[in-house]
This record gives structure tokens, C-alpha cells and sequence, in this order.
């Protein structure tokens, strides 16, 4: 970054802040400060619903997944359409007719107080833990961009972000993720433009897209029956729509968001405005990362993406084996870009032997280039559990971007992940005012006791958060880590709000114990099987119908049924 | 807004609405109904899932 970058990082991050503070100034009341205004027309949800979901994380860690997987994980968008129109159809309605703050008072007009207490406990300990995680998103951006180490930088932001969004509340999230939204757009249709201007010349779309099939990056579409594979079909239709139904049905960071809509139809029109673009947007930011992964054929990469680890490693550690692992790396990838230019000749050629015997080597010396990294990422740790691939495009950004474009994506990147982190923060602080500390702790209070209750809960969460992601070291990128961990809890919030809305025989007792048999079943199958993550979300919502159902009988009749929008 | 009062909690007060006693017309000009909106969202779905078949068939 050069001086016009730190200007311009600096002139888009006040401009943020203060249009911001402007736009939300004189909101003092509880209701305003976690619901928002409740005027948004469809278009602000369904960008704000957009953003919250995307956020720095995705737009970070997706292309750092197409690099490394290709575009198979767009499969686990498959189940987004189905829920978003069974939430706009069923659950939208049901939230918005019982002027719901959070989504978990549902669960104890339905039920009774411990449903609603289980509802709210599990969100918490699902988001608090996930905090932990988006954390890592704005400190990888201040990482990568001044050099300093993660844990100092998850330091720094995180208590940035407590202090936006104490000041700020949900509409000053609102209005400013629009607007970073649309940059975010920008910088990368830009990195598109730039990546294609960089490949080689003469790579036709042809050629590029054979390239990029011929290296497994573009089965975007996996029929496999296996149950292990993490990404398919099958998982995306079925265990991915319970996911994502758990995720915007249920987790209060996105209730929040659609139930801030001028009317039902704002809030469903900015639903179905996220069930329809959000597979291509997805595909873009994954084609992104095919598009960079064919891009650093033919240009060296860095053997490790985390140069500021690396450089860590390199002062403190084995120096001269981590010049021994660059200079094989260096071999490594000149001996696959001499081979993909082979490949290429012959394919241009004609001679379809050649073609297979150069795809062959291609095969042979892009494994060889893997090991090297493989051995960097256990230089850097022994353990193997670091990844780099969250640094591939904020490494090309700096690298390859023009001057002032790469300080208005870093400004927009942090600011996204400040907002992402904010709404996420104001999610838990809310939930817990409103759910808990409201309904349990201290009933009869001022408007301005809970408000301020609700900032330091979000204080709270967020030192939470920080410490977290201190303590903990990512195994997976940040975009499946997320969803790992949300696949663990989710499903049996899910099952609670599917017996509150269509089994009006089961009562609050049967649901809470089932509830939490569930939960313990759900994490004893997480450490005990070896399927995809995704299809915990289908067993664990199941398992909870199933158990309260079966808790249920045992029990006796249930007095204190409600008709349901299924049966009514 | 009140804690919701557990004595109520489950009661006919609190019958949630059923979804298809929502206002009908969605606003939009070729849209008019939410079951066509629906059904418009899941095509675009069906259509997308179809279009990355064919990639990953034709580049293997």
C-alpha cells in the first residue's frame, strides 16, 4: 500500500463511521436500538439480510475456498431458496403478527419460559462461539495489511468493533452495509477484470475453463451418495435447506434483520430478493477463486498465503528450512506452469496423446506443488491445523490491485467485517437482554435500564469473542468453520421452532427435554461419525421432532396447545 | 414491550397468523400473487442447478 491507499483507507472508514453516527443519531429507546426504525423497504433488507450472511467472511474466505476446492461448496447454497420461502411463507408472518424483538419470545408465547430460556441459551452459546470465529475476518484484513501479528490485530478489532456497535445499534449497521455492499461488488468485479487481463495471453475462455476442469475446480455438482462427502447434491437439497432454515429462521442476527422491514411484504420481497441472487453471487465469488488458482499457475504465489506468519516463523524458528521449502516451491511450480504450457500446446495442436500424457504430468506436478505446501503449512505449525487459504485474495489485492482501489477495498473489507461483527454483537446483546436478563433477571425496569443493559451484554459477547478466538486455532476457513459449528447447535433450535409451528399437541416440558436430548445427541454424532456436517442439521431437527413427539405420549395430553398456522 | 407473562404463555392470545391470511397482492407488475413469486424463485433455483450440471459435465 502506498500513500494514496492509506488516504483513501482512511478518508472511506471516517466517511463510514460519520454517515453512519448521522444517519442514526437520536435513537435512544430500547426498541429502535435492537430492532431498528421498522420503516426499511425491501431492497434494505434484503441487502442487509445479504450482508449480514455474506459479510467480510465470505467475501474473504470463498475465494479462498474455490482456490484450494474449486466450486463445490456453492452446493450448500442449494438449500437456500427452499428455506427462504418457507420463512417468508410461514415464519415471517408468525414473528411479525406477535411483534417479536427476538425470535425466542416465540418460544415462550408458544411454550412456557424454559423453551424460551433453551431457545435463547442455545443461540448464544452457537453465536457466541461463532463470534469467535468472524472475529478472525477484520483481524486478518489489519494482519495482512500492516503486517502486525493475528492476535494482536483480533485484539484491536475486536474492540473497534464493540466500541461501532455500542455506539451505533442496528440501523447504523443497516445503513452503512448497503453502501459497503456495493464497493465490496466493485473491488471485485475489478479483481475479476484484473485477473482475466493477467492470465496469460492467448489462454482463451476455452482453454481457462479445460484447465481449470482438468485440476477438479469446476464439479460444481456432486452426485456421490457418500455420506462423508462434505459437499453434494443430496447434502446441499436436504441437509443444507435445514441449515439455512435454522439460520434465517431462527438465529436472531438475521430475525433482526427481515423483521425490520416496513411491512410483511418488505420483509418477504427482501427474502425472496437473497433466494434468488444469492447461488450466482456465490458463484461469482467462487469462480473468483478458481479464476485466482489459475491465475497463480503461471504466476508464483507465495509458498504460504499468512506472509506475516511466515515471516514470524522465518525470524523465530527454522529459517533455513522455510529457504529450503521456498526454493522447492520455486522448482516445484516452475515445472507445472512448463507443463500446463505443453498441455496447452497440444491441446491447440490437435494431438489429443500428447494432450493426455501432458494432462497427466500436469496432474503429477500440481501434487508435487502441494506437498511443498503442505510441508510449509507444518513448518509454520507442526500440528498442520493452520490454513492459509483465508489470505489468498487480500495477498492478491495488495499485490496485483492499482493504487487507491486496493485502499477502498481494504477500507470497505474492515468496515464489512466491523458491520458483520456489529450485527452479530447486537444479535447476542439483544437476546440476552430481551430473553434473559429482561425475563428472568430484572422484569420491571426503565426503557433506558435494558438499553443499557443491552450495550454492556454486547461489551460482554464481545470480549467473549476475543478471547475465543485467542485461545482457539482454526482448523477449517473461516466460511466452514462458521457453518460447522452453526450445524452443530442449530438444528435443535430448529426442531423447537418446527414443533412450536406444526405439532400443537406438544407441550413446553416434552420440547425442552427432547430439545436438549437432542443437542446431546447432535454432539455426541459430531464427535463419533464421519458424514458431512450438513446432515446434522437434517438428523438433529428430525431427532427433536421425534423425541418431543415420543416425550409427549409419555407425558399425557398437552392442555395448553396452541392452534398453528399448519392446522388453523 | 412487556416480558411475555408465562400464565399466558400458549394461550389463544398468542395463536400465531396463518400465513395465508396475508394481504394477497405482492405489488409487483408481472408477480401479482406470492404462490407466482414462490414458484418464480424456485425456477430460477431448479435453473441455476441445471446450468452448473452442465458445467461440471462438460468440464470434467
Amino acid at each position: 500500500m502506498n500513500l494514496l491507499d492509506y488516504v483513501v483507507l482512511l478518508g472511506t472508514m471516517l466517511g463510514i463511521a460519520l454517515y453512519g453516527m448521522w444517519l442514526t443519531r437520536g435513537r435512544h429507546n430500547l426498541d429502535s436500538y435492537l430492532r431498528g426504525s421498522g420503516d426499511s423497504r425491501w431492497f434494505v433488507v434484503g441487502l442487509s439480510v445479504m450482508a449480514t450472511q455474506a459479510s467480510a467472511v465470505t467475501f474473504l474466505s470463498t475465494p479462498g475456498q474455490g482456490f484450494a476446492s474449486g466450486l463445490g461448496f456453492i452446493q450448500i447454497y442449494f438449500g437456500m431458496p427452499i428455506a427462504l420461502i418457507i420463512i417468508a411463507a410461514v415464519f415471517l408472518p408468525i414473528y411479525r403478527r406477535l411483534n417479536v424483538i427476538t425470535a425466542y419470545e416465540y418460544l415462550g408465547q408458544r411454550f412456557d419460559t424454559k423453551a424460551r430460556l433453551l431457545g435463547a441459551a442455545i443461540f448464544l452459546l452457537q453465536r457466541g462461539l461463532g463470534a469467535g470465529i468472524t472475529i478472525y475476518a477484520p483481524a486478518i484484513v489489519l494482519s495482512t495489511v500492516f503486517g502486525w501479528r493475528l492476535d494482536v490485530t483480533i485484539i484491536c478489532s475486536g474492540l473497534v468493533v464493540i466500541a461501532y456497535t455500542v455506539s451505533g445499534g442496528s440501523d447504523a449497521v443497516n445503513v452503512t452495509q448497503k453502501y459497503q455492499i456495493g464497493v465490496i461488488f466493485a473491488g471485485m468485479l475489478a479483481a475479476c477484470v484484473v485477473l482475466l487481463h493477467k492470465l496469460p495471453a492467448g489462454l482463451g475462455l476455452t482453454d481457462a475453463l479445460t484447465l481449470a476442469g482438468g485440476m477438479h475446480k469446476l464439479q460444481a455438482v456432486n452426485f456421490s451418495t457418500d455420506p462423508r462427502e462434505r459437499y453434494t447434491l443430496w447434502s446441499g437439497v436436504l441437509g443444507a435447506t435445514f441449515l439455512m432454515l435454522a439460520y434465517f429462521g431462527t438465529d436472531q442476527s438475521q430475525v433482526q434483520r427481515y423483521i425490520s422491514g416496513a411491512s410483511l411484504r418488505e420483509s418477504r420481497l427482501g427474502l425472496m430478493f437473497n433466494a434468488v441472487f444469492k447461488i450466482p453471487m456465490q458463484f461469482f465469488i467462487l469462480s473468483l477463486g478458481v479464476l485466482l488458482f489459475l491465475f497463480y499457475q503461471f504466476e508464483k504465489p507465495p509458498v504460504y498465503f499468512n506472509e506475516v506468519e511466515w515471516k514470524h516463523q522465518a525470524e523465530h524458528g527454522d529459517a533455513s528450512r522455510l529457504q529450503a521449502i521456498e526454493t522447492d516451491f520455486a522448482a516445484a511450480h516452475d515445472r507445472e506452469r512448463q507443463q500446463l504450457e505443453t498441455w496447452l500446446n497440444a491441446r491447440r495442436t490437435g494431438n489429443s496423446a500428447a494432450e493426455t500424457a501432458a494432462r497427466a504430468a500436469v496432474s503429477a506436478a500440481h501434487e508435487e506443488v502441494e506437498t511443498v505446501r503442505a510441508q510449509a503449512e507444518m513448518a509454520v505449525d507442526p500440528t498442520g491445523k493452520k490454513k492459509d487459504t483465508d489470505y489468498v485474495f487480500i495477498t492478491f489485492i495488495l499485490d496485483y490491485l492499482p493504487h487507491g482501489l486496493i485502499g477502498l477495498l481494504v477500507a470497505t473489507f474492515f468496515a464489512a467485517a466491523l458491520s458483520a461483527k456489529a450485527a452479530e454483537l447486537n444479535a447476542l446483546g439483544s437476546a440476552t437482554t430481551v430473553d434473559i436478563y429482561r425475563h428472568v433477571i430484572k422484569r420491571q425496569a426503565s426503557d433506558a435500564h435494558y438499553l443499557a443493559a443491552s450495550k454492556w451484554f454486547t461489551v460482554f459477547w464481545g470480549l467473549v469473542s476475543i478471547s475465543f478466538a485467542l485461545s482457539a486455532t482454526l482448523a477449517e476457513n473461516l466460511i466452514q468453520a462458521v457453518n460447522i459449528i452453526g450445524s452443530i447447535f442449530y438444528p435443535v433450535m430448529l426442531g423447537l421452532f418446527v414443533v412450536g409451528f406444526f405439532l400443537r399437541r406438544i407441550g413446553g416440558t416434552a420440547v425442552f427435554w427432547g430439545a436438549l436430548a437432542t443437542q446431546v445427541l447432535v454432539i455426541a454424532l459430531f464427535f463419533r461419525l464421519n458424514i458431512s456436517y450438513l446432515w446434522y442439521n437434517l438428523i438433529g431437527c428430525a431427532a427433536c421432532v421425534l423425541f418431543s413427539a415420543v416425550l409427549q405420549m409419555w407425558l399425557g395430553p398437552n392442555n395448553r396447545s396452541t392452534p398453528t398456522p399448519a392446522q388453523s | 414491550m412487556k416480558p411475555p407473562d408465562d400464565k399466558t404463555a400458549g394461550s389463544s392470545s398468542a395463536t400465531p397468523e396463518p400465513a395465508d391470511s396475508d394481504p394477497r397482492d405482492t405489488g409487483l407488475p408481472l408477480l401479482r400473487t406470492w404462490r407466482g413469486i414462490y414458484l418464480f424463485v424456485f425456477g430460477c433455483f431448479v435453473l441455476w442447478v441445471v446450468l452448473l450440471t452442465m458445467l461440471t459435465m462438460i468440464f470434467p
